[in-house]
């Protein structure tokens, strides 16, 4: 089997050899991370530039070292200080960008959809680095390469994601590639931040955190995105932190060997308990600030060699 | 002059019948329409065989005059609906002004007499600017010709300024035409609640949004006796209560867009903005029961909800993304994809196209009688074509029926005896 997409829009489009191949990849671009010389050439010549419409500080330095260790010229765009300000529109500034011939393209918008708009328009691989409530699919690749890691397998695992799911693209995109590849996925949290027609997307869904964790290999914490919300999902942040904050009580229906994930970045003592994070028996949050590196030096270096097989073989448009 | 249409298939909506025959017309009326041999006269069209039937009565297209001319005009909306088979445009008032006031409504009176080939019947906003918070001069407006009183798809939220307005409108028979939906579910929604818009991370609003507004609307209208007429019932769940306000006795009609009868929320797949309409589009459950309802005649009206929007408001992302879609020059095809489909007759599509509308505009164009206005569409239910949104006369391209294969071709239309499209 091959990896033959040409954009990383989503999970959705992902087929489970898609996801392994890149995974396997991944645990490469680890080693070389780890190593003496962290850096490679499969990137060499090309340019990334990095679009970022939210503000962004994780993700964002993530691509940008990866582009970096493969030989890439990097290029960062705050584009929220720029010309959206002046009015111009998403297509416009897609066309001026593909002017400048940019071979990869990593983008975050806070609107849904955005990002599949605009790699209609350029000749270049484009990464979703996040669209709106869609979908984050780098950070589902670096959470299925984090748990993979640390249980020895991403099957027939039972994953309880909390919290706000409603506003999260990164609970869409593991809920995909969790599903995806055959394991059981959980979703705990408050109604009011579960999204409608939850129930029919192949998930079990709770409201009662002692329920939603008994007998989890994986907890998955999310922020509680307060910038997204317009008022009144829930009655108070300490109400929320005493039904459905993650703490060491809670933590106990869990499997004894049950890791806890946060995509970042925290809001400690809202939805997680400040010393359970750091609790580096139980807490894999730094582990995936690393593997978010590896995976998309992976997805990167995939996708560069589909977009040089086309243009060698001499496709004018690259969509 | 008189002219005798021969050979035709005729579709008579009032009489519930579909058969050949020959009709004649002689200034700008019918005259006389049979089945068997054709009268001599001065002037034959051979139909060759093709559907005969009154023409399309479109409640709800927005021409885009004043304000947005260039999104539409009167001269091209009128020749878009002349080759779609439309012979009656009951426009809608959220123009830029409002049409809240009769000298408004004179100048769209005046550049819809010196621009449209097909007749207009412009409705007019129920408060001023259309903002929910004055009644407009409701008499004024009605002797300068307005059929109906809506604020399109602003929800009046004042009840007590709507009860007034349809008090008033009461005392004079107006009709008042509202968009069921309650307004704080609706808010910013670009998709209907469930598992697709969850998966596509689109603000949503639930089905029942819907009939929460048409059960308000239906304590209004028993408070206060107006003629009402819901312009989009789209969901499953509403039809119900339609059916109840209904069998009460209520003065209460309703219509729904072609688009709510032939497409359902998966087309919008990866975000195509064409698709993005207001209600927006529904589960496939949602179409099946609005089908049915429309074949039973629960639903009076199909109407196109002709709403142009420029390519600029349309590239941008789904939720930014300007609502409606072109429907004048596609509602027949589309509809024929009901017939087509086995769910509905060509009589009862009719009913709903146009002696539906005309009856309840208190217009007396829709039917086949005699001495009714010589308003005709002739077409071919089963002609295949595939559209291509650049050929369309409408000045903007927004539909969704782009690259689609679809079947029935309107070969003519005439407006009171006078062919207005030629499509053979």
């Amino acid at each position: 089997m091959e990896f033959r997409a040409r954009h990383l829009l989503g999970i959705e489009h992902l087929s489970p050899w898609d996801v392994r191949i890149i995974l396997d990849l991944a645990e490469t671009y680890v080693d070389l991370s780890r190593g003496a010389t962290k850096h490679a050439d499969v990137l060499a010549g090309l340019t990334q530039i990095n679009m970022f419409f939210e503000a962004s500080t994780r993700t964002q330095s993530s691509f940008e070292i990866a582009g970096k260790r493969l030989g890439a010229d990097v290029m960062n765009m705050a584009m929220q200080a720029s010309s959206i300000k002046k009015g111009e529109t998403l297509i416009d500034t897609a066309l001026t960008l593909n002017a400048m011939h940019p071979d990869l393209l990593v983008v975050r918008h806070p609107h849904s959809g955005a990002v599949d708009l605009l790699a209609q328009k350029v000749n270049c691989a484009v990464l979703n680095a996040g669209d709106g409530r869609h979908e984050h699919p780098t950070q589902a690749l670096l959470d299925g390469l984090t748990i993979r890691r640390a249980k020895g397998r991403l099957q027939r695992l039972t994953v309880a994601i909390c919290g706000d799911i409603a506003h999260s693209r990164v609970a869409r995109s593991n809920i995909l590639l969790l599903g995806k590849m055959e394991n059981r996925v959980r979703l705990i949290g408050p109604p009011t931040l579960i999204p409608s027609g939850a129930a029919e997307m192949g998930v079990e869904v709770y409201d009662d955190m002692k329920e939603g964790l008994d007998g989890a290999d994986v907890v998955m914490m999310l922020r509680l995105q307060k910038e997204r919300m317009d008022g009144g999902f829930i009655p108070s942040e300490r109400e929320y932190y005493h039904r459905f904050g993650l703490d060491a009580e809670k933590l106990a229906y869990a499997k004894d060997d049950a890791i806890v994930m946060h995509p970042g970045p925290m809001n400690r003592g809202v939805e997680i308990d400040g010393t359970l994070a750091d609790d580096i028996n139980r807490s894999v949050i730094q582990d995936q600030v690393e593997m978010g590196v590896a995976v998309r030096m992976a997805c990167m270096d995939l996708l560069a060699r589909n977009l040089r097989a086309a243009r060698a073989a001499g496709e004018g448009t690259y969509v | 002059m008189r002219t005798v249409f021969s050979n035709a298939r005729l579709i008579d909506p009032e009489a519930g019948t579909d058969a050949p025959g020959w009709m004649l017309t002689g200034g700008g009326t019918i005259l006389d329409q049979g089945h068997d041999a054709p009268p001599d006269c001065d002037r034959v069209i051979d139909c060759k065989g093709a559907c005969l039937a009154p023409g399309i009565v479109d409640i709800g297209v927005k021409i885009c005059e004043p304000g947005e001319r260039h999104k539409e005009s009167f001269r091209s909306a009128g020749l878009a609906a002349a080759a779609g088979g439309v012979t009656t445009m009951v426009t809608r008032p959220d123009t830029l002004p409002a049409i809240d006031t009769p000298e408004v409504l004179e100048f769209v009176t005046r550049r819809a007499r010196e621009a449209s080939p097909v007749r207009i019947k412009p409705m007019a906003a129920l408060t001023k600017g259309r903002e929910g918070r004055e009644m407009v001069e409701i008499g004024f407006l009605l002797d300068a010709g307005a059929v109906a009183f809506t604020d399109g798809d602003h929800v009046v939220t004042d009840t007590k300024v709507l009860s007034r307005a349809m008090t008033y409108a009461r005392s004079l028979g107006a009709l008042v035409m509202a968009h069921p939906q309650d307004p704080g579910l609706s808010g910013g929604a670009a998709a209907t609640s469930g598992k697709f818009a969850s998966l596509r991370g689109l603000p949503s609003v639930p089905a029942l949004a819907e009939r929460m507004g048409f059960d308000r609307d239906m304590g209004l209208v028993e408070l206060t006796g107006v003629r009402y007429h819901a312009d989009q019932i789209t969901t499953a769940r509403a039809l119900p209560a339609l059916e109840r306000a209904k069998a009460n006795g209520r003065d209460v009609t309703a219509g729904v867009s072609i688009h709510h009868l032939t497409l359902n929320e998966f087309d919008v797949g990866d975000y195509r903005t064409f698709f993005k309409v207001k209600p927006p589009l529904r589960a496939e459950t949602d179409r099946v029961a609005l089908v049915e309802a429309v074949a039973s005649g629960l639903i009076d009206v199909i109407s196109s909800m002709h709403t142009p929007q420029d390519e600029e408001s349309k590239r941008l992302p789904y939720e930014e993304a300007a609502s409606g879609a072109v429907g004048l020059e596609t509602i027949l095809p589309a509809a024929m994809r009901l017939v087509h489909a086995g769910a509905i007759s060509l009589p009862q599509l009719w009913r709903a196209l146009a002696l539906n509308p005309s009856r309840r505009l208190g217009l007396s164009t829709g039917r086949l009688a005699k001495g009714a206005p010589a308003d005709l569409v002739l077409f071919d239910p089963d002609a295949p074509f595939v559209l291509d949104r650049f050929a369309l006369k409408s000045k903007s391209k927004n539909t969704p029926f782009d690259g689609a294969r679809m079947q029935g071709r309107v070969l003519g239309t005439w407006v009171a005896g006078t062919r207005v499209y030629d499509g053979d």
